[in-house]
C-alpha cells in the first residue's frame, strides 16, 4: 500500500503538471506572442474556464499527501516555508489577474494584469521547478525528520536548472496547447514559438539528465535494477521526437508529445527518489521513505479506497468539462 | 506562549478568517443561484434566468478569491503545523483530500460549465451545472468542518507506541458526531448571511428606483428565507450544536457564557464583561436558571464552571466570551429584522417602506460578523488544545520556522490581503452597480440584442 500511495501521489502530481503546465504555459507565453486586446483574450478564453480545475489536483494532492505520508508534508512544507509562501503569493497573483483582468475594459486595467499573469505564471513554473530539483537533489534532513530551507539552500545550480527546465516544458506545452485554441496570425506566431522551444527543451532535457546522474549517482543504479523504470526515459524520449515531427503540422500530435514529455520527466524523478520521498544528504538514515514517513496501514487503505472512488468521478467530469471547451476559441458575450 | 507560536497563531486566525469571508458567500450564493436556475428551468421565465446570471458575476469573483486565499490554509497544515500534522494526519487528513476531491473539483470544474458554456451545453445540463455547483460548495463545507470537528473531539483514533495517533474506524472520523450540528449550524449561517446580501442589494436597488423586477423578487426571497434561516440558526442548529460543546468541552462552555462558578440552576449572562481575576462577571444582567435549561433541558441542572479547572486549562476567556455574546446578541437581531420583513411583505408594503429598506441595506455586514464570531468561539474557544485534550496548540507548531518569519510573511499577506479586499469591494460594486440584465418582456424567449 506505501507503494501503491508513492506512485498514485507521483501520478496526482504528474496529472497536475500535465493540466495545470498549459495554463502556466501559457501564462508565461501570452506576453510575447498574443498581440492586442483580442488575441490576448483569445489566450485567456482558452484556459479561463478550466485553469480553476486544473489547480485543484494541486489541492487534491497536498490533501492526499497529509493524509498518506504526514511526515513528508511536514517536513518538506515547514522546511520550505518561505519559499511556499512565495509560491502562494504567486498562485494568489495569478489567478486573481486571470478573473480580473476582463472586469473591466480599460487598457492600462487589462495591461496590468497581463504582466502580473505573466509574472505569477513563469516564476511558478521556476518555483515548482526548483522545488522539484531539491526534492530529486536531497534536503539536509536531520534526525527528527526536519530541515531548515534557506533560499541560499534552495537556490543551488542543480535546482535552478530544473527550474528552467519547467518552465521551457510548461511554455511549450502551453505553445502546444495554444495551437490547438487559436488562429490566424496567433497561431502562425504560436507555432514558430513552439517549433524553437521544442529545441530549447530537448537541449536543458539532455542537460538535466546528466546533471542528475551527477548529483545523485544512486538514481542511474535504480533505473540498472529496475529496468521497468526506463519506460519514463522512453516516454520522455517518445514525446520529443513525437515533438519534432509534429513542430509544423498536426497540433493535437504536438501537445499530446508535450504532454507525453512531462508524465515522462516526472516519472523519471519520482523513479529516481523511490522509495524515498526526501531524500537526507546528511544521513541515509534520516531519509524519510514510504516506510518510514507513512501513515497506519489501515489509514493508508482508508484514504485510497474514499479517494480512489472519487477520482474516477473526476475523471469522468473533467474530461466531460475539456471536451465541452474543445476545438478553437470563439469569443463571446460570456468569457474574459 | 511562545513568541513564534503566538506569530503561527495569528497567521492561521488571520489568513482563515479572511478566507472565511468568501466561503460564506459562495456557499450560501450557490443555493440561491441553483434555486433560481431551477425556477427559471421550471417556468422558462426570463427574470429568474437574469437573477441567476446577476448572481453567478458576484459569486464568480468571491470564488476566484475564495481559492486563492483557500490554498494558502492547506499548506499552512504543513507550513506552520507541521507537528500537528505528523502527530494527526493519518487521521485528520482523511477528509482533507476528500474535500478536494468529491466537492471542489465539482465546484470548480461545473461553475466554468454555468459562466461560459451557456452556448456551448443543452439548456438541461446548463441547469443540471448550477446544481452541481451548488452541491460542490455545500459539500465541501462538510469535509472541512469534519476536520474541525475531528480537533473539537476526535474520534475514531487510537494511539501511535511511536508517537501521535493513527486511525482506527474512518466511518467514525468521517460520520464525527460533533460535526453533523456543526455542519448545519455552519451552512445555516452562511445562507443566512446570504439572505441578508440578496436582501440589502434588492434594498439598494429599490430605495434607488433601479431595476424594479428583480428588487421586488430579492427582497421577497430574502425576508421569507432570511425569516426561516435566522430561526433555524438558534433552533435547532444552534441549539443542538452547543449542546455538543456542553458534552465535550466543558471548558469552551463554561467560557462561552462567563460562569466561573459551578451552580446548580445556573443563569444566563445575556450581558455582562468577564473580570478574570476576580473570577466573576461585572454588572451583569442575568435570566435566572436558563443556562441549566439550555445545557441541560430542566432548570435545575448544575452547570461545571470554570474555577474547577486548573488555569492552564482555561481559554482566553474575554475573547471567547465577547464573541460568543456578538454572534447570539447579532443573531438575536436578524430574527426581528427578517420578522418584520415578513410582517411588511404580508402587509404588502415591503417594498415602499424606506426605512425598512435602509435598514435591511445597512444590515448587509452584519451576518459576516456574526458567522466569523462564530468561528471564535468555536476555534479560541478550544484553546489551549490543538486537538481537543490530545495535543496542546504550543505542541503543534513548526518547530523549524521562527518568529520573525512568520511575522514577516504574515505582513505580507496582510498586504495582499488588503489588496484584494479593494480590488474586491471595486468590482462587485461595479458588478451592482452595472445592475442585472433588463428584461423587457418575459415571454420574449430572445433578450433583443
Amino acid at each position: 500500500m506505501n507503494v501503491v500511495w508513492f506512485w498514485a501521489l507521483a501520478a496526482m502530481l504528474t496529472a497536475y503538471a500535465a493540466l495545470d503546465g498549459y495554463d502556466l504555459g501559457v501564462g508565461s507565453l501570452h506576453l510575447w506572442i498574443a498581440h492586442g486586446d483580442t488575441e490576448r483574450r483569445i489566450a485567456l478564453n482558452a484556459i479561463g474556464p478550466l485553469w480553476n480545475g486544473n489547480e485543484v489536483w494541486l489541492i487534491a494532492s497536498g490533501g492526499m499527501l497529509v493524509v498518506s505520508f504526514p511526515r513528508v508534508y511536514a517536513s518538506g512544507f515547514s522546511g520550505f516555508y518561505l519559499a511556499l509562501i512565495v509560491a502562494l503569493w504567486l498562485l494568489i497573483l495569478r489567478g486573481v489577474s486571470i478573473e480580473f483582468r476582463s472586469q473591466m475594459d480599460n487598457p492600462l486595467w487589462k495591461a496590468l494584469w497581463d504582466v502580473s499573469f505573466w509574472l505569477g505564471s513563469w516564476l511558478l513554473a521556476l518555483l515548482l521547478g526548483v522545488a522539484l530539483g531539491n526534492v530529486v537533489r536531497g534536503l539536509p534532513v536531520g534526525a527528527d525528520g526536519y530541515f531548515q530551507g534557506s533560499f541560499a539552500l534552495l537556490l543551488n545550480p542543480y535546482s535552478l536548472l530544473v527550474g528552467i527546465l519547467s518552465v521551457l516544458v510548461l511554455a511549450w506545452h502551453g505553445a502546444n496547447y495554444l495551437r490547438l485554441k487559436a488562429e490566424d496570425a496567433l497561431f502562425e506566431r504560436t507555432l514558430h514559438t513552439s517549433a524553437r522551444l521544442w529545441l530549447l527543451v530537448v537541449i536543458l532535457t539532455a542537460l538535466t539528465t546528466v546533471a542528475t546522474y551527477s548529483v545523485r549517482s544512486d538514481a542511474a543504479h535504480k533505473f540498472i535494477s529496475h529496468p521497468v523504470a526506463l519506460i519514463f526515459p522512453a516516454i520522455t524520449l517518445a514525446g520529443l521526437v513525437g515533438g519534432f515531427f509534429c513542430r509544423r503540422a498536426n497540433d493535437r500530435g504536438a501537445f499530446r508529445s508535450s504532454t507525453l514529455v512531462i508524465v515522462g520527466l516526472m516519472g523519471s524523478a519520482a523513479a529516481s527518489i523511490f522509495p524515498d520521498l526526501l531524500t537526507s544528504t546528511l544521513s541515509p538514515a534520516y531519509s524519510l521513505s514510504v516506510y518510514n514517513a507513512s501513515s497506519s496501514p489501515h489509514a493508508l487503505r482508508a484514504a485510497f479506497i474514499a479517494n480512489a472512488i472519487g477520482m474516477v468521478g473526476v475523471i469522468a467530469y473533467s474530461t466531460y468539462i475539456h471536451r465541452k471547451f474543445r476545438g478553437k476559441v470563439r469569443l463571446g458575450r460570456h468569457g474574459y | 506562549m511562545g513568541e513564534a507560536v503566538f506569530a503561527h497563531r495569528v497567521q492561521f486566525a488571520f489568513t482563515v478568517m479572511f478566507h472565511y469571508l468568501f466561503p460564506i458567500l459562495t456557499m450560501g450564493l450557490s443555493f440561491f443561484i441553483a434555486l433560481l436556475s431551477t425556477l427559471h428551468f421550471a417556468t422558462g421565465d426570463k427574470r429568474y434566468l437574469a437573477a441567476a446570471r446577476f448572481w453567478a458575476k458576484i459569486f464568480a469573483i468571491n470564488f476566484a478569491i475564495g481559492v486563492v486565499t483557500g490554498i494558502p490554509l492547506e499548506f499552512e497544515f504543513g507550513t506552520n503545523w507541521s507537528r500537528f500534522s505528523s502527530f494527526g494526519g493519518g487521521v485528520f487528513g482523511q477528509t482533507l483530500p476528500m474535500e478536494g476531491v468529491y466537492a471542489f473539483f465539482l465546484e470548480s470544474g461545473f461553475l466554468g460549465l454555468f459562466m461560459f458554456g451557456e452556448e456551448r451545453v443543452p439548456r438541461v445540463v446548463h441547469w443540471l451545472s448550477s446544481l452541481g455547483v451548488a452541491a460542490g460548495s455545500l459539500l465541501s463545507g462538510y469535509f472541512i468542518v469534519a476536520v474541525d470537528a475531528w480537533m473539537q473531539h476526535p474520534v475514531g483514533y487510537e494511539l501511535d507506541p511511536g508517537g501521535g495517533v493513527r486511525l482506527r474506524s474512518f466511518w467514525a472520523v468521517l460520520l464525527n458526531p460533533y460535526a453533523g450540528w456543526q455542519y448545519a449550524h455552519t451552512i445555516n449561517g452562511a445562507l443566512l448571511a446570504v439572505a441578508f446580501v440578496i436582501g440589502g442589494i434588492g434594498a439598494f436597488y429599490a430605495l434607488s428606483h433601479r431595476h424594479r423586477d428583480f428588487a421586488e423578487l430579492s427582497l421577497k426571497m430574502a425576508v421569507i428565507a432570511g425569516l426561516i434561516l435566522s430561526l433555524t440558526q438558534a433552533f435547532p442548529t444552534g441549539d443542538l450544536n452547543s449542546r455538543n460543546v456542553v458534552r465535550y468541552q466543558p471548558t469552551k462552555l463554561a467560557t462561552m457564557e462567563g460562569l466561573f462558578h459551578t451552580e446548580k440552576g445556573a443563569p444566563l449572562a445575556i450581558i455582562g464583561m468577564p473580570d478574570t481575576e476576580n473570577q466573576r462577571l461585572i454588572d451583569p444582567i442575568y435570566v435566572p436558571r436558563f443556562l441549566s435549561f439550555l445545557a441541560y433541558g430542566h432548570f435545575s441542572a448544575s452547570v461545571e464552571g470554570l474555577s474547577i479547572y486548573p488555569r492552564e486549562l482555561w481559554p482566553p476567556v474575554e475573547l471567547t466570551y465577547y464573541a460568543y455574546h456578538i454572534m447570539v446578541g447579532l443573531g438575536t437581531i436578524f430574527i426581528a429584522i427578517m420578522l418584520a420583513g415578513v410582517f411588511l411583505l404580508w402587509r404588502k408594503r415591503l417594498f415602499e417602506n424606506r426605512w425598512y429598506l435602509w435598514i435591511l441595506m445597512l444590515a448587509l455586514p452584519f451576518p459576516y460578523i456574526a458567522n466569523e464570531a462564530g468561528w471564535v468561539v468555536a476555534e479560541v474557544g478550544r484553546q489551549p488544545w490543538l486537538v481537543y485534550g490530545l495535543l496542546k496548540t504550543a505542541n503543534g507548531t513548526s518547530a523549524n520556522v521562527a518568529a520573525g518569519e512568520t511575522v514577516f510573511t504574515t505582513l505580507g499577506f496582510a498586504g495582499i490581503y488588503a489588496m484584494l479586499a479593494m480590488l474586491f469591494l471595486f468590482l462587485v460594486g461595479r458588478v451592482i452597480h452595472q445592475g442585472p440584465e433588463e428584461i423587457e418582456n418575459p415571454s420574449v424567449v430572445d433578450s433583443g440584442r
